[in-house]
């Protein structure tokens, strides 16, 4: 059977550079994966590319989700067959509520989903499904009410990209540098989101500097990044080992 | 919360074209067409045909002379395609005009029932006006209106019903020498909405006029004339179509709203000409004491726009707003904005203009504010607010200030955005559409402005917005 992620010798460029130099990565529904490295190993190029960001450039290898191949997908189409990216930076759409983006979006997913016979999520049981989701990321109902990202804190942001997970129900979802800007109370309420959706249907993907979040979200297995290539694989216990030693050991063996 | 969540982007919804949707047109079955060309004969034709008082043939006359005095103006968009001899400048389309749709000639209430009028009045309306060419072809207003001495009712028929009233105001907010087009309208004016509401009486729910042309190179030139009374409120709201023609239209209205002590009117534009309309419009009102002058004018359609609905605050303590939403895309230029001319104390002003240019389309905000001495203490804002979608398209800012006056509180603020790639691949990993996305930013773009609509022509705003934005980026 197909693996739900295959990443196949993945070689990327940015602006002509070669960021990504052969990346071999399966994640399967129901394991959490934690890809960690040093600034500027290419994790968040791997993160952006993966859901088909157009400034990075596949040259070689693939992508497949699900057993095809997602290169000539675009982003939306992506989205809508289930992969999901929470963003380090994400964006501000001044005069959209984030009630109005949610079941905008929700509603662009069930047109594929749904197919033939779509029709969009009724107002109430749209509205009850976000309460539920909100209340779990510990967000009052007013965050509803307010324009997408516009003047949110660090933590509301991260804590808005875990609810549009929770509302879009991916079955592969990139966790691009979650934990990164939190104080540690954070980093608990957006894990305990996260942990809340983790399950059979889900694959995630938890792409870290620090070793921190690992703490709240458990991983299966570890990928050590380095300079465009899978340098050490392991257990959580590689996790915490680089949080003791840093990230100087791998840099010496993989040279 | 429920406001916004019910008014979501609902893309899908308008996916036909603006062909399909507005563009149609009908077979002409018409009590009367004039000849094409404008001259002496055509306004004597006119007023004829509408066995008018001496005075306003004589109005019209005047106003034709002065017309022709006037050079084109070169100040803004490009005016000098206009052949004012290839126009029809007056199409009867019925004989009579109806009461109940049921009276109106069976394409024409067909056409009216396609863009949803007859629905609309049932609903929300406290009254309609529908003119079709020159001529307004279904009129009503609810009894308990009547009944409270609001007049509305089609300005041709005003002249006759209510001549006294008529003659008072017309023509004393814009008068035909104003400038060039003023001067057209006051020559061939036809059709347009009459209000008078009395004193006191607050009519809750919007009247509406919707303008249709469907002839090609038709000239449309309706009049309009509201007069608030004292402390009395009034919503007008207008909205317009034609089909599309290779050839172009021209539409020309003068509006005058007189406001009076503590009254306040709203007049609210949602203009969808197709692209080949020039859309060349004088609307001003004059505000009294303590009295509300509101104009929302949004521009998505005509090939030009040029509008600058205008305040003159004469009475102490009286407050204008305009709030003007442009959007211009491949061939079309809205060059709009506002005026706020504070001529008495403690008068206040905002104006606030949103545009979004795309595929090579151009906006341009130009407005004025003038204060006069002895206006001492009146405060204005001005807010202009431009999005680009692409590099092909262009936006401008003309902003005139004239302040002779030291005790006054002036803001003004613009600002220019683009989309930007990161904000698009924000939105499309979340499963929309480039063209989704990019409807999304726009209409979260005006949002301030639709909050400020009823529901219903928020949802119509947000409609029309999705339905030029699709087959736009890519």
């Amino acid at each position: 059977m197909a693996h739900d992620l295959e990443i196949r010798d993945l070689h990327v460029e940015v602006e002509g550079k070669e960021i990504i130099k052969g990346v071999n990565l399966t994640i399967d529904k129901g394991q959490v994966h934690a890809v960690m490295g040093p600034n500027g190993s290419g994790k968040s190029t791997l993160a952006n590319t993966l859901l088909g960001h157009p400034h990075y450039i596949v040259t070689q290898g693939d992508i497949l989700y699900k057993g095809q191949s997602v290169l000539e997908m675009k982003p939306d189409e992506r989205s809508r067959a289930g992969m999901f990216l929470a963003f380090q930076y994400p964006h501000s759409v001044s005069g959209v509520t984030v009630a109005n983006f949610l079941r905008t979006a929700l509603n662009a997913k069930r047109k594929t989903t749904m197919n033939g016979n779509f029709k969009p999520i009724a107002i109430p049981e749209f509205r009850k499904m976000m309460r539920e989701k909100m209340a779990m990321l510990k967000l009052d109902d007013s965050f509803a009410t307010r324009y997408l990202n516009e003047g949110f804190s660090g933590g509301e942001k991260k804590r808005a990209e875990i609810l549009q997970m929770a509302i879009l129900q991916p079955e592969i979802a990139i966790l691009d540098e979650t934990d990164s800007g939190l104080d540690i109370d954070g980093v608990r309420i957006v894990s305990e989101g996260v942990n809340s959706l983790q399950g059979p249907n889900l694959g995630i993907l938890i792409i870290t500097h620090y070793q921190r979040i690992l703490n709240f979200i458990k991983p299966d297995f570890v990928h050590v990044l380095v300079k465009g290539k899978i340098a050490v694989e392991g257990g959580p216990e590689l996790a915490l080992k680089l949080e003791e030693q840093g990230y100087e050991w791998v840099l010496k063996e993989t040279v | 919360m429920a406001e916004q969540l019910d008014v979501a982007f609902d893309f899908g919804a308008s996916s036909s074209t603006y062909q399909e949707k507005y563009g149609f047109f009908d077979p002409e079955n018409y009590a009367f067409k004039s000849k094409k060309g404008l001259n002496h004969e055509i306004v004597e034709e006119i007023s004829w045909m509408k066995n008018e008082p001496d005075w306003m043939r004589e109005f019209r006359h005047r106003s034709l002379d002065i017309f022709y005095k006037k050079p084109m103006p070169q100040w803004g968009g490009n005016l000098n395609e206009i052949d004012f001899n290839d126009i029809y400048y007056f199409v009867r389309a019925a004989e009579k005009q109806g009461r109940n749709w049921d009276e109106v000639p069976a394409d024409i209430k067909n056409t009216f029932d396609k863009l949803g009028i007859p629905e609309a009045e049932q609903k929300f309306l406290s009254g309609v006006g529908a003119q079709y060419e020159s001529e307004v072809v279904y009129h009503s207003v609810k009894d308990s209106l009547t009944k409270q001495g609001v007049i509305f009712t089609d300005t041709d028929s005003a002249l006759k019903e209510h001549p006294d009233l008529f003659k008072k105001y017309f023509g004393t907010i814009i008068p035909p020498a104003d400038n060039k087009f003023a001067a057209l309208n006051s020559a061939v004016w036809s059709g347009g909405s009459f209000i008078y509401v009395p004193p006191g009486v607050h009519v809750d729910m919007p009247l509406q006029a919707y303008f249709r042309i469907n002839t090609q190179n038709m000239g449309q030139f309706e009049r309009t004339l509201i007069i608030v009374d004292e402390g009395a409120f009034v919503h007008y709201v207008e909205g317009c179509t034609a089909p599309t023609y290779s050839s172009n239209s021209l539409h020309s209205a003068v509006v005058e709203i007189l406001v009076m002590k503590g009254g306040r009117a709203r007049y609210t534009t949602i203009q969808n000409w197709s692209s080949n309309v020039y859309n060349l419009v004088t609307k001003r009102t004059v505000a009294h004491q303590d009295a509300t002058m509101e104009w929302v004018d949004a521009n998505l359609g005509s090939k030009l726009t040029m509008k600058y609905p205008s305040i003159y605050l004469t009475g102490k303590g009286a407050h204008g707003e305009v709030l003007s939403v442009a959007m211009a895309g491949k061939g079309q230029h809205q060059d709009t904005g506002g005026k706020a001319i504070h001529a008495a104390p403690h008068t206040t002003s905002q104006i606030i203009s949103k545009s979004i240019s795309k595929d090579g389309g151009r906006t341009s905000y130009r407005g004025l504010l003038q204060v006069y001495p002895g206006a001492e203490g009146s405060k204005s804002k001005v807010q202009c607010d431009a999005l680009l979608l692409d590099e092909h398209s262009r936006s401008d800012t003309y902003p005139y200030i004239d302040v002779q006056e030291n005790d006054v509180t002036i803001g003004h603020e613009a600002s220019v955005s683009k989309i930007g790639e990161e904000q698009l691949f924000y939105l499309t990993s979340r499963g929309l559409t480039d063209n989704e996305a990019s409807a999304m930013i726009v209409n979260g773009f005006i949002e301030p402005l639709a909050k400020e609509l009823p529901m219903e022509f928020a949802v119509e705003l947000n409609r029309l917005i999705n339905l030029q934005m699709e087959g736009s980026v890519g």
